[in-house]
């Protein structure tokens, strides 16, 4: 039996910034992890990453695990919540230009 | 130092263009991702976490003043405003954008640097002893046989797609400080019976599957040195296993045949090649030589550093630490710490670049080197020159005057910006440096090494730190494995493991309880911490990291 599906978001690297970003409901792009599109069923994930990974304006598209929160979805895994922060030692990254604001 | 001639000018600048027009494609779609990927990396450029990481060689770790100004240009203008130096001397650029990065691969070019064969299956950045050409206990100067062998793997054809990475690593001092047996083939210069020549160290490295690279062979003369590097990777270009990458490496391969047999069929390759080389290697050597002549060095009283040395604690401090023995009477090989507590280890601002290029012009000789350690090496310094040297660094944060100890701390990037790191590396660093300043002990627990990893594949070279730290994803958890007792040098030890790992806000608080108890359990002073772990081994250690589980045994 195949294990259950857990709710998902998918995330990539923009082509030319090679910042996080990640797919919307809309099917935009979008630099917050809380403004992306949490997606809840396995057919529609699938479906979703074969189209991002089209995408040659993003770089290594894949599918990660998120949870609901109240501002949109969350990192379950310390690795997505330092790809939505930035680095721990200075404060550069997505943690400076706001992307971050609201969660 | 080297001077790049016709050849390696124009060889550099068709790279820069070569690989901008790729670049260009890539933009315009016309090279998809997969396509692009192989020769982005080919050039140096890694995509990481948060952003492009742009992985800059300083071969052997040499550079001039010049140089160094370029990377705090390029730091300013292209990234944050900052450089990562590595413990493969190179320098990371961790927030370049794609379109930038033609642009900053042509500055490079117009002081002879680049990022060719920073990554791939191909032989890297050639790294050498920090002190080269400066070292009280040199035999010979290992760079002009690390440039020789820059040029000779550069763009190699036989070797640009190895079955994995190859690294080498030259020393020509018996007092290791490149370790030279954790690399892929280490050199060690010596003088036999009058000839130069190098032992050949083959098949160590550190990662998943750490071993202490074994003799190939005890001497060769630098006559037949390249072609014998050469037979070397030959040999295991076409043995090395491409089936399983994790079993690639050259060490596996001398691992699973056995040295003789890899030495048997170098010695029959090396044979069949070593005539088509007819001494043009020689020849080159020759020349390259002659770009490494040492500079004119003074004979003048050192007065001033004896007076500053007896009046000022801070400059005697710093002095005991941060300086080493060099060959000219007078002189002295001064260790910058990019290790300020609390900073991240091997970053330089763009400002502190440029201090250091003016202090290396006005004091140094217009020499500068980057170590395995992160740290920068103003290799001649007449001691003369060293109070308004000392002066010069303060007044830009650069004088921690703590080489050697316990917070000169080796640290990859780790998961702050690795893709491949499983836990971070650098605030641990940042969190041992910043405990053991407000605990004032790190001069009372004097020479140490802690070298941290953020993934197996160890560029924190942790298996040979005295003290060595693994991070791990442990169930979607951080977790920091502790290995006792490495040693990266002459004597190379791979650490032992201590046990179960460490959550992240309890590694801190552990290497305490080891360093305290070191402190008890020394047998003075002088026996440092490797030495005491040596003569005591793990018990007492790990008595004092676990001593929940050591009170219910006793209790049992």
């Amino acid at each position: 039996m195949s294990r259950p599906f857990t709710p998902k978001v998918i995330t990539a690297n923009a082509l030319l910034q090679g910042d996080v970003i990640y797919l919307s409901e809309s099917g935009i792009w979008v630099r917050a992890l809380h403004e992306a599109a949490l997606i809840l069923d396995a057919a529609r994930a699938e479906a979703l990453l074969a189209e991002a990974q089209k995408d040659g304006m993003v770089v290594g598209a894949y599918l990660t695990d998120a949870a609901e929160g109240k501002h949109g979805p969350e990192p379950t895994h310390f690795r997505e919540e330092f790809r939505r922060t930035g680095p721990s030692n200075y404060p550069h990254g997505k943690q400076e230009t706001g992307a971050r604001a609201n969660v | 130092m080297y001077k790049y001639n016709d050849f390696d000018e124009s060889f550099v600048r068709n790279r820069v263009a070569q690989f901008s027009a790729q670049v260009a494609r890539r933009i315009d779609g016309s090279l998809s991702e997969e396509e692009f990927r192989p020769l982005r990396l080919m050039n140096g450029l890694y995509l990481q976490l948060h952003a492009y990481m742009l992985r800059v060689a300083i071969p052997y770790g040499t550079l001039n003043p010049d140089q160094m100004d370029q990377l705090a240009h390029i730091a300013e203008t292209y990234d944050r405003g900052y450089g990562h130096f590595t413990t493969r001397q190179n320098i990371q650029y961790n927030w370049p954008k794609l379109p930038d990065v033609p642009a900053i691969l042509s500055d490079l070019a117009d002081v002879e640097m680049h990022a060719i064969q920073t990554s791939g299956n191909t032989i890297r950045n050639v790294t050498a002893d920090h002190f080269a050409g400066a070292a009280a206990d040199e035999v010979a100067d290992p760079r002009p046989v690390a440039e020789l062998i820059r040029q000779w793997s550069t763009d190699h054809p036989e070797f640009q797609f190895l079955p994995r990475k190859f690294k080498v690593a030259v020393t020509g001092a018996a007092a290791d400080r490149a370790v030279v047996r954790a690399h892929d083939i280490g050199l060690v210069l010596k003088r036999q019976d009058g000839v130069l020549g190098a032992e050949i160290i083959v098949g160590g490295g550190l990662g998943r599957t750490p071993m202490v690279g074994k003799t190939l062979k005890e001497f060769v003369t630098f006559d037949d040195l390249l072609p014998y590097l050469e037979a070397t990777v030959s040999v295991w270009n076409l043995l090395g296993r491409r089936d399983n990458k994790y079993k690639a490496r050259i060490k596996i391969t001398v691992h699973e045949h056995g040295i003789d047999d890899i030495r048997a069929r170098v010695e029959d390759r090396f044979a069949a090649i070593k005539p088509t080389f007819g001494g043009v290697d020689m020849e080159m050597l020759r020349e390259i030589e002659g770009h490494f002549v040492p500079p004119i060095f003074a004979d003048k009283p050192v007065d001033a550093y004896t007076r500053a040395y007896e009046a000022d604690p801070v400059f005697r401090a710093w002095a005991d630490t941060n300086l080493a023995a060099h060959k000219a009477e007078g002189y002295a090989i001064v260790t910058v710490s990019l290790k300020k507590p609390g900073q991240t280890p091997g970053d330089a601002t763009a400002e502190q670049m440029r201090a250091l290029a003016q202090i290396a012009r006005d004091y140094a000789h217009d020499e500068l080197r980057i170590s395995h350690e992160q740290n920068v090496i103003l290799p001649h310094v007449h001691k003369s020159n060293l109070p308004a040297l000392h002066a010069a660094l303060k007044a830009f944060d650069l004088a921690s005057a703590n080489v050697g100890l316990v917070s000169d701390i080796i640290a990859c990037p780790g998961m702050d910006y690795c893709a491949l790191a499983t836990a971070r590396s650098i605030p641990v660093a940042q969190g041992i440096a910043t405990r053991f300043e407000e605990l004032k002990l790190e001069h009372d627990i004097g020479a140490l090494k802690i070298k941290i990893s953020g993934c197996i594949n160890a560029c924190g070279h942790h298996h040979v730190g005295h003290i060595g730290i693994l991070g791990l994803d442990r169930a979607g958890v951080e977790n920091y494995q502790i290995t006792l007792g490495g040693d990266g040098t002459e004597d190379m030890v791979i650490g032992d493991r201590t046990g179960p790992g460490f959550a992240y806000d309890e590694i801190v608080p552990a290497i305490e309880r080891i360093l305290l108890s070191y402190l008890d359990l020394r047998d003075g002073p002088e026996e440092t911490f490797l030495a005491t772990y040596r003569r005591l081994g793990l018990a007492p250690f790990k008595a004092a990291l676990y001593p929940a589980k050591e009170e219910k045994a006793n209790a049992a």
